[in-house]
């Protein structure tokens, strides 16, 4: 790489290439995520609109800020799995197993960063395991982690025996104000590591040699292994980076209640899946968007609490889920369209 | 100096299927060489292997005189190896600054992407070598909506681009107009002129004829006969190749 470091620096002074900036070449090379915006102001303006006393309130938002980065953290390295043009379902049963691991070794030892650490490894290892099966045994990631969902899921109910715990003992530890401590007696902490968590994989992603090749594996893998890049060990990394950070998010939405379900996880698969392909990240793989996603998961943790604001019952719910992702999802259809 | 790749005796099996079996293969150090053979003649297994993309089960491999064990990809385009493949290789829904850099990407020292270093490096690429001129083409484009001349020119760039000493093409006429094929083909003469080697592997017999130094005919996974150009007309050539795939022998 060296003998075109140097060729580089000598053109530099005689050109400086500028990109013109107009409005539609951005529009055309940012549209999903404009397109995910509008939908997010405009899903805004209507509950606003709907039911002024609960979204003009502060209330409603720190209690978003609090719940959402539950599902909301493991879609930030799910959105990268999918643009490598993989999927990774058995992340919820990872967020448990986890938390398994936490409790096994705190029971051990009585240490709770060594616990915290125990269940991070958890999740590496499940990552791996994962990648492993998808890179060297060819097996699609949508089959291979449906089974190690239910593989891990049974782990968790095995080691538990079916009951859950109380995490008590966590409450009064600094890890516990660290995840789920309220800076300021209002922002919750786990909002500021969704945003760290947000941050970090945009990174990777979009300044990172890693990032670059998962966005070629996604678009055409067989391209990017001709062209010598490793997609082995990308795959791999993808997967890992799932499994580690679904172990964290189990860890802090457990110590936000205080307690050990071995279900945990359960309810968090579709809505994350949904945030991710709301955000305007193509299933097939190769486009899609941090920003995008985090949207996506804001806009899914609101209609919930919409929903019952403007007066409808909770049984609306799903209903209007349904409705605002087949639309998001056409409108990304149809936006990716006209970009072409 | 010595050969720029020299293959001995090597052999490729797949499952069943025996893709080559003991082939010799030299290119010289200034040298225009033409792979030519049937669909399945194991023209694709053996560049497969000089970049690196396979290993041979048997046989030995020499690049620049010296001997290579475990040819990867990336070591194979350290060593000056760049490859214009028939489905040109390219991430269609990719910007062109990506593509162009593809698997090579520049970096800092944090490990972190130069891109505006990449994009400066495409927009030059684009306006000297690649023959953008359209004002709705950037280094942001997808090459996706590329036509196939463009997206050959892209694919052609890039392998130069990284200086390379050895460069192979493969099919590289393929759907290309017949303007976009001359460029293609004073673009092989170029290589020759620069004093740099290049394998051309082409189905179009009259394409590999006008640029070739020397034709290798391949055929069942064997080396079934090689002519230098000058010493055999082209009617000869032809005859000869109907021959092999009929018989398996050219005389």
């Amino acid at each position: 790489m060296d003998q075109t470091g140097k060729g580089l620096t000598e053109e530099k002074a005689e050109q400086n290439y500028k990109e013109p900036f107009s409005l539609s070449r951005f529009a055309r090379k940012n549209g999903t995520q404009l397109g995910i915006f509008a939908v997010f102001l405009a899903l805004w303006a209507l509950f606003i609109f709907a039911a002024p006393d609960t979204f003009l309130s502060a209330n409603i938002y720190w209690a978003f800020m609090a719940t959402i980065p539950f599902f909301a953290i493991s879609a930030m390295p799910l959105t990268i799995a999918v643009i490598a043009g993989e999927i990774d379902l058995s992340f919820p049963s990872l967020m448990a197993m986890g938390m398994v691991a936490f409790i096994l070794t705190y029971d051990a030892t009585g240490m709770i960063w060594l616990a915290f650490i125990a269940s991070l490894a958890m999740g590496l290892i499940g990552g791996l395991l994962n990648g492993a099966i998808v890179v060297y045994f060819g097996i699609p990631s949508l089959v291979a982690t449906i089974g190690t969902q239910f593989f891990w899921r049974g782990m968790v109910l095995v080691l538990s025996e079916g009951s859950s715990g109380s995490l008590v003992y966590a409450k009064e530890s600094l890890l516990h104000s660290l995840l789920v401590g309220k800076i300021g007696g209002a922002l919750p902490a786990q909002f500021i590591w969704l945003v760290i968590i947000a941050i970090f994989c945009w990174v990777l992603l979009n300044r990172t040699r890693f990032g670059a090749h998962v966005y070629l594996i996604g678009d055409n893998a067989e391209s990017a292994a001709l062209m010598g890049v490793n997609t082995a060990r990308t795959r791999i990394l993808v997967f890992v980076l799932v499994g580690v950070i679904s172990a964290f998010a189990g860890v802090v939405a457990s110590m936000h209640v205080n307690f050990f379900w071995p279900s945990l996880g359960d309810g968090y698969l579709l809505r994350t899946l949904a945030s991710v392909f709301l955000g305007g990240t193509s299933v097939f793989g190769g486009i899609g968007t941090i920003f995008g996603s985090f949207l996506g998961a804001f806009i899914i943790g609101a209609i919930e609490a919409a929903t019952v604001a403007v007066g409808l019952t909770g049984f609306y719910t799903q209903l209007i889920y349904g409705l605002i992702i087949v639309l998001s999802v056409t409108m990304h259809a149809f936006l990716r369209r006209r970009m072409e | 100096m010595a050969n720029r790749i020299e293959l001995q005796k090597v052999s490729k099996t797949f499952g069943e299927v025996q893709a080559l079996r003991e082939v010799d293969f030299i290119l010289g150090e200034n040298e225009v060489v033409g792979l030519l053979g049937d669909n399945g003649a194991g023209k694709s297994t053996l560049i497969k292997i000089i970049t690196g993309y396979y290993r041979p089960d048997e046989g030995e491999m020499y690049i620049n005189g010296e001997k290579i064990e475990d040819l990867t990809v990336p070591k194979a385009r350290e060593l000056g190896i760049e490859t214009v493949y028939q489905e040109r290789a390219l991430a269609e829904l990719q910007s062109l600054w990506r593509n162009i850099f593809l698997g090579r990407e520049l970096k800092n020292r944090a490990g972190l992407l130069k891109i505006n270093q990449m994009k400066q490096e495409t927009h030059r690429l684009m306006i000297q070598s690649m023959g953008f001129t359209s004002s709705a083409v950037s280094p942001d484009s997808a090459v996706g909506t590329f036509s196939g001349g463009e997206k050959q020119g892209v694919a052609i760039v890039r392998a130069l681009y990284f200086d390379a000493d050895i460069i192979i093409l493969d099919e590289p006429t393929m759907g290309l107009s017949l303007k976009e094929t001359r460029r293609l083909l004073d673009f092989v003469r170029g290589i020759k002129e620069a004093g740099k080697a290049a394998i051309f592997i082409d189905h179009n017999i009259f394409h590999v004829y006008s640029v070739a130094d020397r034709v290798v005919v391949i055929d069942r996974g064997k080396v079934a006969g090689e002519f230098m150009t000058k010493d055999i007309s082209l009617d000869d050539l032809m005859e000869k190749m109907y021959r092999v795939a009929e018989t398996g022998v050219l005389e």
